[in-house]
């Protein structure tokens, strides 16, 4: 394992501690793992978060117009309880809280428990559970389906219904319908490595390639043999609007996400052929993300997402927010 | 058989030895079919639960399971720190303010957590979970209640630990993995059979040492 790292039970602390050095909009609550605005408005607060290793998510979408808290657990680990209970606490400021969850069973799990620690304190909590991996089929596992990089959309639009001043079902229902119009997939050209582990999460061959990836380097859904950007986009693509339902002249969203370890230019060069399966089927394309925004260490590859627009969604998805890692 | 406050103590000491002992073959597993954190995880968490249990040094059993159970909550994560943390929690209102428990009330008490852990998992027995382990556990002690047969309970576990092998996962990382996670032995249900081996040990003061890390491997 090659690393830039100190002592490795460090390694989630020396993070923000860098990130929150590099940014002084955020403030770390002391003795936790939680980042928060310095500055909290009075209005609905907005908490996500999950393990690290995902970085910028989610502490980078801390920002006016994004998310009041982010709670960073151990590297792919979901943060305990008393932590998410500290950020729900924290930003809280009497108009109610909204979590939101990306689909593992862990974060469910200690997200909720943190929500019945906060309602036993008489705070408002509403959660959204994000399920956009469309690699997962609903069907056959009674778990559902991940969440993966669409879930920084639904931190993007319920942050800004947020910050102009809706209540907290209001938030609840927007977010909520962002997750219903979001769908993910992703691919691995190489496998990342968990810093406390050492070693990969899984091998791959040379000219082999994970499709259906997560994001925290468990295997995907089948390895295939490596094929050109435009039928590797071709093919996630296809996943996607074959779950979501599109019509000719639906406005979308597109996001192409950088696993960590991928040039730009490999991103551009996907979305070069994006471009011409939505303009194929008719959409227009009111916005396209290309960057790192949900990462998995040092993995190669990237995630598609495609989130189905309407004018509500648009105007909030264009509001202004000074998140750090959303683009400017 | 007795179960008293030092039992537990030692219980929870060996375990996390233990822990720290087999945390590179749970990684492995782990690591097949889900992130790759189950041993580093389990063998931290209880490290501080041993910990904090020395420091505060509780005067019964039932603050003794509580004492683990927040030390669990607040440093294990993923799916493993609530469902662990609950086990203790449950354990916890059955044992409370009894310096020692009988058989029956330790069937009791394994009942109460595994529901806790059925309740927080919403897992069915057969999804490749460690539930799968705890109602092997709890149904063999129901039947064999007063009988003494611990250390059968061991063979039982370990039976139960090897059958999730061939199982696909319905609930946990590993169910992304469909069809795929079948031949690997689920983590959680070896750790779990690792409390149970621990727990024979402590009530019974010998019991054998299981070598998970050639069975499950």
């Amino acid at each position: 394992m090659k690393k830039l790292v100190n002592e490795l039970d460090q390694y989630v602390t020396e993070m923000l501690n860098g990130l929150v050095s590099a940014n002084p909009s955020l403030r770390r609550v002391e003795g936790t793992q939680v980042l928060v605005r310095r500055e909290l408005s009075a209005k609905v607060g907005l908490v996500s978060g999950g393990g690290s290793g995902h970085e910028p998510a989610h502490a980078g979408f801390v920002g006016t117009g994004m998310l009041d808290g982010a709670v960073s657990g151990e590297v792919f680990t979901s943060p305990t309880p008393d932590q998410v209970y500290a950020a729900i606490n924290e930003v809280n400021q009497g108009k109610g809280v909204l979590l939101i969850i990306k689909n593992y069973t862990g974060d469910v799990m200690n997200f909720e428990m943190a929500a019945d620690m906060a309602r036993a304190e008489g705070i408002d909590v509403a959660q959204v559970i994000v399920a956009d991996d469309v690699a997962v089929e609903n069907s056959t596992y009674t778990i559902g389906r991940r969440g993966i990089a669409g879930t920084v959309f639904v931190h993007k639009i319920a942050g800004a219904a947020a910050e102009a001043g809706l209540s907290l079902q209001e938030v609840h229902r927007i977010a909520q319908k962002v997750t219903e119009n979001v769908r993910s997939m992703g691919m691995a050209l190489t496998p990342c490595t968990v810093p406390a582990n050492g070693k990969p999460s899984f091998d791959l061959e040379e000219q082999e390639v994970e499709i259906g990836i997560g994001i925290h380097g468990e295997p995907g859904i089948e390895r295939t043999s490596l094929q050109s950007a435009n039928a590797t986009a071709e093919f996630l693509f296809g996943k996607i609007v074959n779950d979501l339902p599109l019509t000719s002249g639906d406005e979308v969203a597109i996001m192409v996400n950088g696993m960590g370890a991928t040039p730009l230019s490999e991103l551009f060069i996907v979305n070069h052929h994006v471009a011409d399966l939505t303009s194929e089927k008719k959409l227009k394309v009111h916005k396209t993300l290309i960057g790192e925004f949900m990462t998995s260490l040092e993995m190669a590859g990237f995630s598609l997402s495609v989130l189905k627009l309407d004018e509500e969604l648009k105007k909030f998805l264009d509001a202004p927010t000074s998140a750090p890692a959303w683009p400017r | 058989m007795e179960f008293g406050l030092n039992q537990f103590k030692e219980f929870i000491t060996e375990y996390a030895q233990r822990l720290e002992e087999l945390k590179s073959t749970l990684n492995e597993l782990d690591n097949r079919i889900g992130d790759g954190d189950h041993g580093t995880n389990m063998a931290r968490g209880f490290q501080v639960a041993n910990q904090q249990l020395q420091a505060k040094n509780p005067t019964d059993i039932g603050t003794a399971c509580n004492t683990v159970a927040m030390a669990l909550l607040g440093n294990v994560g993923g799916a493993s720190g609530p469902l662990y943390g609950t086990i203790f929690m449950k354990l916890a209102s059955v044992f409370k303010e009894k310096l020692s428990v009988d058989d029956e009330m330790l069937l009791n008490g394994f009942l109460f957590a595994k529901n806790g852990i059925i309740e927080r998992g919403k897992a069915q027995y057969g999804d490749k979970t460690m539930l799968d382990v705890w109602e092997t556990a709890t149904s063999f002690l129901q039947s064999n209640v007063g009988t003494n047969r611990y250390r059968d309970l061991m063979t039982v576990v370990q039976e139960a630990v090897l059958e999730t092998r061939d199982r696909v996962a319905k609930k946990g990382r590993a169910a992304y993995l469909g069809p795929r996670s079948a031949g690997t032995c689920d983590p959680g249900s070896v750790s779990s059979g690792l409390f149970f081996e621990v727990f024979v040990r402590a009530l019974d003061g010998e019991g054998a040492i299981i070598r998970w890390e050639t069975l499950v491997l």
